[in-house]
């Protein structure tokens, strides 16, 4: 067998590997391996404009089709930009490997141009990480690399590959199946517990299923078997923000988002549920509001297949280690060998239906001409769900918006950066989702502040002819900000003012792209037609109401059960202790 | 092309920090970051108010590589005073291990004896193992558990090394 150079090795792990394409940066620590990727042919490249994009696009690909991201950047600042999404990656468990450029190691720790320490910098924000020196070992780290990034709980795994082990020549074989030796993740959940939670369940009188990212990640079957679990236990159904889509939202037990801006019905459900069953959720703050106060009186299972994310921060009576797609396959076959009758839960479905009267998500619509931000949320959804349309967002209010009032109905179509809260995630997560998925619409619902942290983008659509749609909820605030600065600071707006706003549409323009701006309610839906009729990428500037709220809110730090419905309970002010709280 | 490596020799050094959390993680850190290798590392405080450390460190490296060590620690800001023992001069160099021995019969006396050459003490023992306590410098240590193996070897504990320089003078 011949030598190869590291970066002919590395070109061919990744096809060995099933990569079809790679987002990335070129630089100088890298050049053999885009020279090899020039050569070789096989792997499509997305040039993006700033490496924190190639990141977010990778996730977009990875969330939208289920395989793992790949990124490529050069060694320093290539790295350094890529660590936002290395931790948003972390952060949302998304499968991502990040090949980086590397100083010649007789340079590393010299300060050589472009050096920084890639493997201490992104310790703490990757699943795991390798430093390369020896170009023998190269393909195995790359084939463990996409082991570890894509098995267990998914995450992004750094592959820092020094210039001269791009360059030196080894041999490379195709390794067989990875058999780690210390990392063996549990995907079989024992059975004997997974008896004890269909025991509970069946004996439950008030029983809601509390779902997650974890079903996304664990493949399409994972949210079919779920649905299934519904149909036979008839429990209610609510979901994190990661977890939209699992459970269809036209589904008859579906509560809604729960948490922060979650409905009332799912808040108080899960207030009063007797048994709260965590399925690939991990108990965020956003989600539990006041620990002490969350779900007070409820037995509580969790699985995950994350052992640290267990009795992290709610104490639960029964932990399951496995992927959950194996733990709901086991649950559902129990369930229906034991011929359990479907549990009698007309009472608590009675009590369910009271709080889904209040209507939580109505809004006012005073002003005939002002669009409110929800009704423009409401009337994209409308126009697009016969499509099936793959939804990325930015964070902020207008991320809340369409996480209340649009529909998911399967999963993968719903990519948001949760954990991290990555303003700028959303239009190279378009971007990825939309190569990974060509003939899908894939819209990015933006604000207007979050759409300019990556706007460079704009240019990597038009390169790629790649059809992408920008649907921007103008408000011309950080609204998000003004909304706490509102509720906790007594309205003084320190710098959450969008000032000096670009003409998005002209802007579109000179990147190549169609802008659209919708100004009045009556230009709502014909922009919308308008954006949807063609077929390229599009960018709409839609003015929507400045000074309307998200709600429902529960206050940072309060009981799921002091949910605010409406502008009219905000008091202004809060103390130090509130303050204080994220 | 294949990659070449620099010839290295093993320095003690005594690296004096004040007690903060992460100051082991820094230390530890630019020792990856920079490629630095790392023998052995021993931390604890050594004053009555608990706020400074004592970190002694073996490594490996070439001349012109030991000389940026030391000043890549002395650069960091918690750290007092870096020396390196092994340049200075005559010092004295220690380590701790607890060896588990399991035998019966022939090998459990084998095991007495040479342990009694060695000074190791027996610090725990059951009618079928022993844990025995020793200390020296490494090679006497290295020799120690190597002829352990040949009579019944279960595991050992090292501390790694700590050391101090001779005579009247400190660091």
């Amino acid at each position: 067998m011949t030598e190869k150079s590291g970066a002919d090795i590395l070109i061919e792990a990744l096809c060995d590997l099933g990569v079809e394409v790679v987002f990335g940066y070129p630089g100088g620590a890298v050049l053999p391996i885009y020279d090899a990727l020039f050569r070789s042919g096989r792997i499509k490249h997305i040039l993006v404009r700033h490496e924190q994009a190639a990141t977010h696009a990778a996730e977009g690909y990875a969330r939208s089709t289920g395989k793992p991201g790949v990124v490529l950047v050069t060694s320093g600042p290539g790295a350094t930009n890529a660590v936002t999404g290395i931790t948003d990656a972390l952060m949302d468990s998304i499968p991502m490997v990040v090949i980086t450029g590397q100083v010649p190691t007789a340079l590393i720790g010299t300060d050589a141009f472009q050096e920084a320490d890639t493997v201490g910098i992104t310790r703490h924000c990757s699943k795991h990480n390798y430093l390369v020196k020896d170009p023998a070992k190269l393909g195995d780290v790359i084939h463990e690399a996409f082991h570890i990034a894509t098995s267990g709980r998914p995450g992004p795994v750094v592959v820092d590959i020094p210039k001269d082990v791009q360059v030196a020549t080894a041999r490379y074989k195709k390794p067989g199946p990875i058999q780690h030796k210390t990392y063996r993740p549990q995907v079989k959940a024992d059975q004997s517990q997974i008896e004890q939670l269909v025991d509970m369940l069946a004996a439950a009188e008030r029983p809601i299923l509390y779902t997650g990212g974890g079903i996304i990640n664990s493949g399409p079957a994972a949210s079919q078997l779920l649905c299934e679990l519904v149909r036979i236990t008839g429990a209610p159904v609510t979901s994190t923000l990661m977890g939209l889509g699992a459970y269809p939202a036209s589904g008859p037990q579906w509560l809604g988002m729960l948490g922060m801006h979650g409905t009332y019905e799912a808040n108080m459900a899960m207030n009063q549920a007797d048994l709260v069953v965590a399925l690939g959720s991990r108990f965020d703050d956003r989600v539990t509001g006041r620990l002490d106060a969350f779900s007070p009186n409820s037995r509580k299972v969790h699985i995950d297949i994350d052992r640290s994310s267990v009795n992290k921060t709610v104490r639960v009576d029964l932990g399951i280690i496995a992927d959950v797609g194996h733990a709901l396959e086991d649950m559902v076959r129990i369930w229906k060998s034991r011929q359990h009758p479907k549990p009698d839960t007309t009472d608590w479905q009675r009590r369910i239906a009271g709080w889904r009267a209040v209507k939580c998500l109505d809004f006012p619509e005073n002003d005939p001409n002002e669009i409110m931000p929800q009704r423009a949320i409401r009337a994209l959804f409308d126009a697009t769900q016969a499509r099936s349309p793959i939804i990325t967002t930015e964070v902020g209010q207008h991320q809340m918006w369409a996480a209340q009032h649009f529909g998911f109905e399967k999963p993968n179509k719903w990519l948001t950066s949760g954990g991290l809260g990555t303003m700028g995630y959303g239009l190279p997560a378009a971007i990825g989702a939309q190569l990974g998925n060509p003939n899908a619409l894939v819209i990015d619902i933006a604000g207007e502040a979050s759409i300019q942290m990556n706007i460079q983008e704009l240019a990597t659509a038009t390169q790629y002819r790649l059809p992408v749609k920008i649907f921007i909820l103008n408000n011309q605030y950080m609204g998000m900000v003004r909304q706490w600065q509102e509720l906790t600071y007594e309205s003084r707006y320190a710098e959450s003012y969008s000032d000096s706003l670009p003409d998005f549409v002209k802007l579109g323009e000179a990147y190549g792209w169609k802008g659209i701006l919708i100004e009045t309610r009556d230009q709502l839906d014909s922009g919308i037609a308008e954006m949807l009729a063609y077929d390229g990428p599009v960018i709409v500037d839609c003015r929507v109401s400045q000074l309307t709220n998200c709600f429902p809110m529960i206050p940072s730090g309060a009981a799921h059960t002091d949910m605010i419905l409406q502008a009219n309970e905000v008091s202004g002010t809060m103390d130090d202790e509130a303050k204080a709280l994220v | 092309m294949h990659i070449s490596q620099e010839k290295a020799e093993r320095h003690t050094l005594a690296v004096i920090v004040d007690n903060e959390p992460g100051i082991l993680a820094r230390i530890a850190g630019l020792f990856t970051a920079r490629g630095y290798n790392i023998e052995s590392l021993t931390v604890s405080e050594i004053t009555a108010d608990k706020s400074v450390s004592r970190i002694t460190i073996v490594t490996s490296a070439s001349p012109a590589t030991m000389e940026q060590i030391i000043a890549q620690l002395d650069r960091l800001v918690p750290v007092h005073k870096v020396t390196d023992l092994t340049a200075q001069g005559a010092h004295v160099e220690r380590e701790l291990a607890l060896v588990k021995v399991r035998g019966t019969g022939d090998h459990r006396i084998e095991a007495l004896r040479l342990a009694d050459v060695y000074r190791a003490r027996v610090v725990d023992a059951t009618t079928s193992s022993f844990v025995f306590e020793v200390t020296g410098g490494i090679d006497k240590i290295d020799k120690f558990v190597e002829l352990m193996g040949e009579v019944g070897l279960i595991e050992v504990a090292r501390t790694g090394i700590v050391a101090i320089a001779r005579g009247k003078e400190p660091a």
